[in-house]
C-alpha cells in the first residue's frame, strides 16, 4: 500500500528506507555452508529484510525506543494497569546466561535450579491468594481466565452437571470477562451495578440458577471501590451451584491485606505483571498464573511443578488425569516467572503487606488532592482502593474540555494519560492508579499538571484541543488508519 | 522497603491530607472478618544481594555445555545488540501502545515487525504478535471457522506429523467452541504426510487442513500438492512454518497454485533465548480479506494533524476491550517485548545473514546425521528430506541413554516415543548453526558411549 502523502518528514524514517543493497553485519554473518533445498521447495526471491549495518540497527531502535513514554522515564498512572517500579535486579537475575540457555525439553537433571526456583514461586502465590493449588503456565491475564473458566467448565461436566453454561459478569467488567467466557464456549449474562459502585445484588439473585456456572469478579471492582457485598455474592453464587472466578487484575490493591481464597473465591487468576511487578514491555509478556480451591484441584493447566522429596519435576496427564490439558507449547513464559520470583523473594512477607498499604495510600492521597484543587470523583463517598476515578463531564458540558483532552494534554507535561474511558459506565472518566513505588512529590506534580490544565481549558480550550505538542506526532487520524489500511512498509514507487 | 519510597513525614503529611489516623483506616470498606493474617509460608525479605546469590548458584546448577535439543525452541547465536536494545526502560518497562503519542516508538517497531514478517511467509498482513506458536495455532483454527463462511463443519484436519503439544494445545483452547480436530495419518517410511492420506475426506465439508512445514519430525512435506487438496476440496489452509527455514524454502504464500490462508509459528528463533520455553513470541499472517477475523493487535500507517506520518492501533473494533464477548479473540496483551527482540534480530541479520543462519542449521544437522549413523544402535528413522532436524532410531529404550548423555553435560535429543509409539525408540536431535564439527564429533562420541554404557547395564 502506498505510503499516505505528506509534506512532513517522519520522525524516524523506516529501518526499510535506510536500506542499502549489499550491505550487511558483518560480525554476525555464519559461516556460508551450502545446503541442498529441493528444488520444487526452494525460495525464489529474498525476503524484505533490511541491509544495514550493525550500528545503524542500533541506532535505529535505539532512537525508536526514545519515543516511548516508559515507568522508567515517566510517572504513569494508568488505571488497572500497575505501572510500578520494574526493579533491575529482578531482570539481570532472570537473564544469568544458564537460565536463558536451557531448553525447555532438557533434562530435569540439569533444571532442578530453575524448577526450585518454580515450585517456591507456585507455593509463595497460593499463600498470598489463599488457595490450595497453583499452575504457573498461562501467558497472560487472558489465558489466565481462560484457563479458569474451562476449569469451571470441567468441573461441572465431570459432575454429570451439563446445564450450566452461563456465566455472570457485572456491566463494569474488563472486556476480557466478556470475552474469555465467549471462548469457553459459554453465554454471558451481565448484571448492574448500584450507584455506590456494588454490584446489584437483587439483579444478581434473580439470574442465578441451574443454568450458572459461575460469576467472573474483580475486587476491588474496575470502579476503584472494594465490593463490600462479597459474601452475600459468594453465597449466592455458591448456593445456586456455581462457582467464584477472581480476576486478579486489581490485586496489588488489597495484596496481603484481604486473601481472594477466604473472601470465598473458587478460583483466581494474578497478573505478575502487573502486582509482581514483571515489566509490560511495551504490550507483553505477561504472565497469568492460575490458583484453585480444593474443588478445582483435579482440573488445573499442565504442567505444574511437582516434589518427589529433594527433586523437582513436571506433573503432566498422568499425573493430572483430569487437567484442562496445556495452553502452551512448553511451561508458559519461563523467564516472565523467574522475574516474579525474585521480586517476591525481594519483597518477602512483610513487603507483601507494605505494598497493599502504601498502593492505597498514595491512591487516597491523589484522591483527597484532586478533590481540594475541585476536580469531581465518580464514587465521592466511596474510599479509593489502589486506584480511583475522575468524571470529567462538567468540564466536559462547561468548558468542552473532554476526559481524552485532558489525557492528551498530559503527555505534554511530562505525564502518560490515565486510562480513559474504562469503565465504559462512568461518563468522561479517567481511571488513576497512582502505585506504591511512587514519591509524595510526583504526586504532587500531577495534580499541579492537572490545574495548570484546567486553568487551560478555561482560558484557552482551543489550546487543549490541539494537544499533544511537544511529542513525535500530534494526535493521528485513527479513523484514516482503519479506512486506508496501511499495515506493511512497501517501497515507493 | 520493597520499593517503597515513603518517609515517615511523607506518611504523616499524606495522612493529614486525607484526613484519617492511619493508614489501617482506609481499609475500613473492608469487613474485618476478611483480613488476612502474617503470611508465614513467605520467607522474610532478602536484598538484592542475598538474591542475586542464590539465583546464581541455582542457575550454576543447570549448567548444560551442548545442547542438541529442537522440537520447537530452537538455539541460534543472538547479536549482543538484541538485547542491550531490548531491555532498554523506554522500551521493557513501556505499557501496550494505547496512547500512540507517547508510544510512536513501539508502534513504529510492529509495523516494521508486521512488515518482515509478511514478507517472510508471503503474505499480505501480520498482527503485531501472539503468545507462542502452539497457541497461535489455536488461534488459527478459530480464525478459520469464522473465516470460512460456507463451511459449517468447524472441521479442522490436522496431520499427526504436527508437532504434538501444538496440536493438545490446539484442542485445549479452541475445543470450548467445538471445533473437531481429525488426525491425518503420515507415511512411516518418508515422515511425510501424503496427499493419499486426505482421500477419505475428499468432498467432504471440511473448514481448514494444517500443514507444518517442516513437520515435527523436520521433514519437508510436500507442501504444493497438500495446499492444493486443500483449497480444491473447499477448505482453508493454515501453515505452521519455522520463520528461520523461510529465508531458503518457499514461503507459504506461494504454496500450489493460490498459496495458503493464514500462516502461524514462533518467532523464536529470532533472537529469544530458550529461556526454559518462554517468552516465546507466535505469529500470524494472512490474506487482505481475512484481515478483519484475524485477533490480537494490529498496527497502521497514518498522518497526525499536520500531516506528519505516525502509527497507531487499527481495527481495534475486532477486540475484547471493544467488542467483548463478541470479540475475536480474549487475546490483549502479549509478547511485545520478544516482537521487539525479534525485529532488531531480523534488522541486524538481514537477507544475507538469515540465508546463511538457514543453510549452515541445514547442513550442521546433515553433517550430524550422517556422524550419528556411523554408530552402532543408531539408524535414521525417516528418509524424507529435512530442514534442520532429524529422527534417529537406537536400539534400546531412549529415556536411559538420554540421562547417560546428561551425566556428561549433553542435552541430545527429544525423547519422541511417548508421541509416537508406532515409531519405536525414536529421538529427535537438532544442529543449527551454533554447532561446529568438533561439536558434532564430541556428540557422537558421548552418544557411542552413552550406548554402551546403557547397554552394559
Amino acid at each position: 500500500m502506498n505510503s499516505p502523502a505528506s509534506a512532513l518528514a517522519p520522525a524516524e524514517a523506516t529501518i526499510f528506507d535506510q536500506s542499502r543493497h549489499g550491505r550487511h553485519a558483518a560480525a554476525q554473518l555464519p559461516p556460508a555452508l551450502g545446503a541442498e533445498v529441493p528444488a520444487a521447495l526452494r525460495r525464489r526471491t529474498p525476503p524484505l529484510l533490511p541491509e544495514v549495518s550493525e550500528l545503524q540497527a542500533v541506532r535505529h531502535f535505539t532512537r525508536l525506543s526514545q519515543m516511548n513514554f516508559s515507568i522508567d522515564t515517566q510517572f504513569y498512572p494508568l488505571g488497572s494497569c500497575t505501572m510500578k517500579y520494574n526493579p533491575r535486579g529482578c531482570n539481570q537475575y532472570a537473564m544469568l546466561p544458564e537460565f536463558l540457555a536451557r531448553h525447555p525439553l532438557g533434562p530435569e537433571s540439569q533444571g532442578q535450579g530453575f524448577l526450585a526456583c518454580m515450585y517456591e514461586l507456585q507455593e509463595m502465590l497460593k499463600e498470598v491468594s489463599g488457595m490450595q493449588g497453583m499452575a504457573l503456565s498461562p501467558m497472560a491475564g487472558a489465558q489466565g481466565e481462560f484457563a479458569g473458566v474451562a476449569m469451571i467448565r470441567a468441573y461441572h461436566r465431570g459432575r454429570g452437571d451439563l446445564a450450566r453454561d452461563e456465566i455472570i459478569v457485572p456491566e463494569a467488567a474488563h472486556g476480557t470477562n466478556p470475552a474469555t467466557a465467549a471462548m469457553c464456549g459459554m453465554k454471558v449474562v451481565e448484571i448492574p451495578v448500584d450507584a455506590q459502585g456494588d454490584c446489584d445484588l437483587a439483579a444478581l439473585a434473580r439470574v442465578v440458577g441451574p443454568a450458572t456456572a459461575g460469576i467472573m469478579l474483580t475486587n476491588p471492582s474496575t470502579l476503584g471501590v472494594f465490593e463490600r457485598t462479597i459474601a452475600s455474592i459468594a453465597g449466592l453464587v455458591h448456593d445456586a451451584g456455581g462457582l467464584l472466578y477472581y480476576d486478579g487484575a486489581n490485586l496489588n490493591a488489597i495484596l496481603g491485606k484481604v486473601r481472594p481464597g477466604d473472601m470465598g473465591f473458587d478460583v483466581i487468576h494474578m497478573n505478575l505483571h502487573k502486582t509482581f511487578s514483571t515489566p509490560h514491555g511495551g504490550g507483553g509478556p505477561g504472565a497469568g498464573a492460575v490458583g484453585v480451591g480444593v474443588r478445582l484441584l483435579p482440573f488445573l493447566p499442565i504442567p505444574v511443578v511437582g516434589r518427589d522429596g529433594e527433586r523437582f519435576r513436571w506433573l503432566d496427564e498422568r499425573d493430572l488425569p483430569q487437567s484442562i490439558g496445556r495452553l502452551s507449547a512448553f511451561m508458559g513464559n519461563a523467564g516472565v516467572l523467574l522475574r516474579a520470583y525474585i521480586y517476591m523473594r525481594m519483597i518477602g512477607r512483610d513487603g507483601m503487606q507494605r505494598i497493599g498499604e502504601f498502593a492505597t495510600l498514595n491512591a487516597n492521597y491523589l484522591l483527597a488532592r484532586f478533590r481540594q484543587a475541585g476536580f469531581d470523583p465518580a464514587y465521592p463517598q466511596r474510599r479509593a482502593t489502589h486506584e480511583f476515578i475522575l468524571t470529567m463531564k462538567r468540564e466536559a458540558r462547561e468548558q468542552g474540555a473532554t476526559a481524552m483532552d485532558f489525557a492528551k494534554r498530559l503527555l505534554d507535561f511530562g505525564y502518560h494519560a490515565p486510562t480513559t474511558y474504562f469503565p465504559l459506565l462512568v461518563p468522561e472518566c479517567l481511571l488513576i492508579e497512582p502505585t506504591e513505588t511512587e514519591t509524595k512529590e510526583a504526586l504532587d506534580g500531577f495534580v499541579e499538571a492537572m490545574v495548570a490544565i484546567a486553568r487551560e481549558a478555561a482560558e484557552d480550550p482551543a489550546r487543549l484541543k490541539g494537544a499533544p505538542y511537544t511529542l513525535p506526532v500530534r494526535r493521528l487520524d485513527d479513523v484514516r488508519a482503519a479506512k486506508h489500511l496501511d499495515l506493511t512498509w512497501t517501497p515507493a514507487p | 522497603m520493597a520499593f517503597i519510597p515513603h518517609t515517615d513525614d511523607d506518611v504523616r503529611a499524606m495522612l493529614a491530607v486525607i484526613g484519617v489516623d492511619d493508614v489501617d483506616a482506609l481499609f475500613d470498606e473492608i469487613p474485618a472478618s476478611l483480613r488476612a493474617g502474617a503470611l508465614t509460608r513467605i520467607p522474610p525479605a532478602a536484598s538484592e544481594m542475598e538474591i542475586g546469590r542464590l539465583m546464581s548458584a541455582r542457575a550454576a546448577a543447570d549448567s548444560c555445555e551442548l545442547n542438541f535439543i529442537g522440537a520447537g525452541a530452537y538455539e541460534h547465536h543472538i547479536p549482543a545488540a538484541v538485547w542491550a536494545i531490548t531491555t532498554r526502560g523506554e522500551i521493557y518497562s513501556a505499557y501496550t501502545p494505547y496512547q500512540a503519542e507517547a508510544s510512536q516508538g513501539t508502534l513504529q517497531t510492529i509495523y516494521e515487525f508486521q512488515t518482515m514478517i509478511a514478507s517472510l511467509t508471503g503474505m499480505a498482513v501480520s498482527n503485531a504478535s501472539m503468545y507462542d506458536g502452539a497457541s497461535a495455532l489455536a488461534e488459527a483454527s478459530l480464525m478459520a471457522v469464522r473465516a470460512h463462511r460456507r463451511s459449517k463443519s468447524a472441521r479442522i484436519l490436522m496431520p499427526r506429523a504436527v508437532n504434538p503439544t501444538y496440536r493438545k494445545c490446539a484442542r485445549v483452547i479452541a475445543g470450548g467452541q467445538n471445533l473437531s480436530f481429525e488426525e491425518v495419518p503420515f507415511d512411516a517410511a518418508a515422515g511425510q504426510t501424503p496427499v493419499a492420506a486426505l482421500a477419505r475426506f475428499d468432498g467432504q465439508d471440511v473448514t481448514a487442513l494444517v500443514i507444518q512445514q517442516p513437520n515435527f519430525f523436520g521433514v519437508l512435506e510436500d507442501v504444493d500438492a497438500l495446499t492444493d487438496w486443500g483449497h480444491r476440496n473447499g477448505a482453508l489452509v493454515i501453515a505452521v512454518v519455522n520463520p528461520t527455514s523461510l529465508a531458503i524454502l518457499k514461503p507459504p504464500g506461494e504454496w500450489g497454485e493460490k498459496g495458503v490462508d493464514i500462516v502461524v509459528g514462533d518467532a523464536q528463533p529470532f533472537g529469544v533465548p530458550l529461556s526454559s520455553g518462554g517468552p516465546y513470541v507466535g505469529f500470524m499472517t494472512t490474506r487482505m480479506e481475512h484481515v478483519r477475523q484475524m485477533p490480537g493487535r494490529i498496527v497502521g500507517r497514518t498522518v497526525d494533524l499536520d500531516g506528519r506520518p505516525g502509527y497507531t492501533l487499527t481495527l481495534q473494533a475486532r477486540e475484547q476491550h471493544i467488542r467483548r464477548s463478541k470479540a475475536t479473540s480474549n487475546i490483549c496483551t502479549n509478547q511485545g517485548l520478544l516482537m521487539t527482540a525479534a525485529t532488531i534480530y531480523l534488522a541486524i541479520m538481514g537477507p544475507q545473514g538469515l540465508e546463511r543462519t538457514a543453510s549452515a542449521s541445514m547442513a550442521r544437522t546433515a553433517e550430524l546425521v550422517a556422524a550419528l549413523g556411523r554408530l552402532k544402535g543408531v539408524e535414521l528413522a525417516l528418509g524424507g528430506a529435512r530442514f534442520h532436524e532429524a529422527l534417529i532410531r537406537l536400539d534400546r529404550p531412549v529415556g536411559p541413554v538420554l540421562e547417560e548423555l546428561a551425566r556428561r553435560r549433553i542435552a541430545g535429543g527429544f525423547d519422541a516415543s511417548a508421541d509416537y509409539p508406532e515409531l519405536g525408540n525414536v529421538l529427535l536431535v537438532c544442529a543449527t548453526e551454533t554447532k561446529t564439527s568438533e561439536d558434532i564429533a564430541a556428540y557422537a562420541a558421548a552418544l557411542g558411549e552413552s550406548l554402551r554404557v546403557s547397554r552394559a547395564a
